[in-house]
This record gives C-alpha cells, structure tokens and sequence, in this order.
C-alpha cells in the first residue's frame, strides 16, 4: 500500500470516530473533543490530496497545505470560543449540559435573563 | 514490504488506536490527554506525507494549544461529569449514529482510493511564480502572497473569536483579567519551567518566524510557541493575566491586521490591486507583515487560552 492510501485510510477513520463521538457523547465538552477529531481526519484528507499533487520539488502541493494552516488556526478559534461558551453555561446554571429539560428542572432558563 | 512501509503502518495503527481512545475513554480528563498525544503523533504523519509546515501548527496549535484549554476546561468541568453520565444516549442511537459513522468514513476511504490519476496540482504555478517574492519556502508565498486574503481573513475571524470569547464577560467585570488567578507553588517544578523555558521560547519562536522565507516554519507556528510561553508564565503565577481594557493590549491585538491592510491599500494605491506587493519591495513588505503578524498572533492565542474576564481589573 502506498503513503497517501495508509494515510488516507486514516484520514477516513478519524473523520468517522470524530463523527461517532460528536452524536453519541452526551458531554458537550467532548462533544468539542470529538468534533476536532473530526477536523483533523478533514485536514488529514486535504493533507493526502497535497501529497499527491507533489511536483516541481516540493513534498506536496503548497496550494492546499497553506489552506490547512488557515484551517487549523480557525478550528482552534472556534474551539476557544465554544470552550468559552460552555464554561459560561456552567457558570450560570451549575451543570453543564445541551438538555433544555434537564436545565428547566432545576428551574434555571438560561434564557431567561 | 519494505521497513518505511512497515513504520507507516505502525504510526497509521498508533495513531488509529490514541484517536479510539479519545472517543472510548470513560473520563474526561483521560480523552483529552490521549488527544494531545494523538496530535503529537499526527504531526509525524504530517512529516511524512511531505508537509513540515503543517505538523509544526499541528504540533502547535492542533495539539498543543488546543490540549491546554481542552484539560483547563475538563479541570473546571468535573464536578458536572457524574450527573451527566445518565443522559447517555440509547443503545439504538447509538448503533445509528456507528452505522452513519462508518458510512462516512468508508465513502471518504473511497474517494481516496479512486482519486485521480494524475492528481491535480497547483506546485509547478507555486514554483514558477517563486521569484516574484524571492521566498524559497513554497507554503509562505502561498500564505503570505499568492493567497494573502485568506490569511488577512483568518486574521479577521481571530479578532472577531476573541470578541465572542470576552462578550461572555459578566457586565460588572467587563475590561477585567480573564481566567483566574493562578497560584503555583514557588519553588516548584511548574515555576522552575516557567523560568527556565520561555528564554529558549522565545529564541525559538523567533527563529521559526526569521527561517520561514526559506524553512518551514511561519508566523503561526513562532506565534503559537510565544503565546505558550506566555501561558505558561501566566499559569505558574509568576506574572497575572493583563486586564483586557489595556490600550496596550488592544493595540498589539489589531497591529497584526492593520499593518496587513496597509500594505493591501498601498498595493491598491500603487496602481495595481488590493494586496499586490511591488516586486522590488516583496520580501521586506512580507517580513514586515509576518512580524507585526507574530506579535498579534501570540497576543491573540494567549487571550484566547485564558478566556473571557472574570476578575475586576483591580483584583
């Protein structure tokens, strides 16, 4: 088996597990955890399709491994953010879950201001 | 097979089985360690399949940043994990959502199988157009000019990320110190590090930024290496986290993009168009860019690991 097939085989995974852990995760934070599995299975991928495309005497095509950099550091901006959100939600109501039930029962709506 | 094509499988398998760990693990704290090991891990990859610039942010950021604030958010969540275990989803959700899952990753699988062949590639434009910058590193050109837009904009998206994380501020503290005090033991191994590494980060960081013309390495990466030395001495409690209302602080934050613009608009007022760097003067514009850049880049990361205010500037 060649590099870009092993390493794409991979790619695949990871976006399946990342995927897998997003839905059936009831915690959000590893919900997050799970979502940047996900990407990272997604840059993975793009990364294999640059290998590819190897010319002119680079390892790979420059074209798409600039555009992960950019995509990395925009999933880490989103990562803070939904972090941020999260522990703001723990702040506020004392549990930290997506459930609007579970947040009605403890007579806490966190829209409610 | 041949011992590479035997090192790649086991890598591929290790970091398969960290990647499962950090879907399977039952606690938190444990997923999130396995996660920066399984980012580690991946930066090899990226290595080999040919892209040092992508796993040294990988390593960096992906990893390393992102792991941080993952474990400082797991810390603070503890005390919600037990409840939570209840709202697990049902064994049917959970086999639909495998089935989707495995759906998933099997057409990506093929899509990678029947790629084709000859792949498309853009290296040859990247490599004739080289000596427009006279940078050699192929990745930087693209960053900073072939497509200097995305990189203005994620610059944007940034800024505009650290003003969602601090409007989460509670009204009375808005402007304060985000995150909260740490204390560290003085004599301990934490503030001894904190002592000892930022000098090499710092040095190394730099250079990452300095090389990047030539060698892999860039703005992000240098940045990213600057804003964990800053954690790092903000988290042993050697020095407090600055109030967010500093105009110190909200000037390094918008040097980075401002200096972009400006150098987009001249490109504009030249007579060429937005972004378009005179020849002459490419490599010094782009330098200028990438240090501004840094700057900001490590300012904005630390800011965005420490989170939204949440003491009084004054305490």
């Amino acid at each position: 088996m060649s590099t870009s097939i092993v390493f794409g085989l991979c790619a695949a995974m990871a976006a399946g597990l990342g995927l897998y852990g997003v839905i059936a995760h009831p915690q959000p934070l590893r919900k997050i955890l799970a979502f940047n599995l996900l990407g990272s299975g997604v840059f993975l991928f793009f990364g294999v399709v640059a290998r590819r495309g190897a010319a002119a005497g680079f390892g790979g095509d420059p074209v798409p491994q600039a555009l992960v950099i950019t995509g990395m550091v925009v999933a880490f901006c989103a990562t803070a953010l939904a972090i941020s959100l999260l522990l703001r939600l723990f702040q506020t109501t004392g549990i930290a879950t997506l459930r609007a039930d579970a947040l009605a029962s403890r007579g806490t709506d966190p829209t409610d201001p | 097979m041949t011992v590479p094509q035997a090192l790649e499988l086991t890598v591929a398998a290790v970091v398969m089985s960290v990647g499962v760990w950090t879907i399977a693990a039952r606690q938190t704290f444990a997923a999130v360690v396995g996660f920066v090991g399984y980012g580690l891990l991946l930066a090899l990859v990226w290595m080999r399949i040919g892209a040092p610039d992508v796993a040294l942010t990988e390593a960096a950021i992906g990893s390393g940043l992102t792991g941080a604030m993952l474990l400082g958010a797991a810390a603070r969540l503890r005390a919600s994990e037990v409840p939570m275990a209840a709202e697990r989803p049902g064994r049917i959700v959970r086999l639909l959502a495998a089935a989707l899952s495995a759906t998933v990753a099997a057409a990506l699988a093929a899509a990678i199988v029947f790629l084709p062949d000859p792949a498309p590639t853009l290296a040859l434009a990247a490599s004739d157009n080289a000596a427009a910058t006279g940078l050699s590193n192929p990745v930087t050109n693209v960053l900073m000019a072939f497509r200097a837009m995305d990189t203005l904009l994620e610059k944007v998206v940034l800024l505009l990320g650290l003003v969602g994380v601090w409007s989460l501020a509670p009204n009375n503290i808005w402007g304060g110190r985000p995150g909260p005090l740490h204390h560290a033991d003085p004599h301990g191994v934490l503030a001894f590090l904190a002592r000892l590494l930022p000098p090499l980060g710092i040095v190394v960081g730099i250079s990452l930024l300095w090389i990047s013309s030539d060698y892999p390495g860039g703005a992000f990466q240098g940045g990213t290496i600057l804003a964990a030395m800053w954690l790092l001495v903000m988290i042993a409690g050697l020095a407090d986290a600055p109030p967010v209302s500093r105009q110190w602080l909200r000037a390094l934050l918008w040097a980075g993009p401002a200096v972009f613009l400006a150098v987009g608009v001249g490109g504009l007022a030249l007579g060429e168009a937005f972004l378009a760097y005179p020849v002459a003067y490419a490599k010094p514009l782009i330098l200028a860019i990438e240090f501004a850049m840094t700057l900001t880049i490590a300012v904005t990361l630390g800011l965005l690991v420490a989170g939204p205010p949440e003491r009084e500037p004054g305490k």
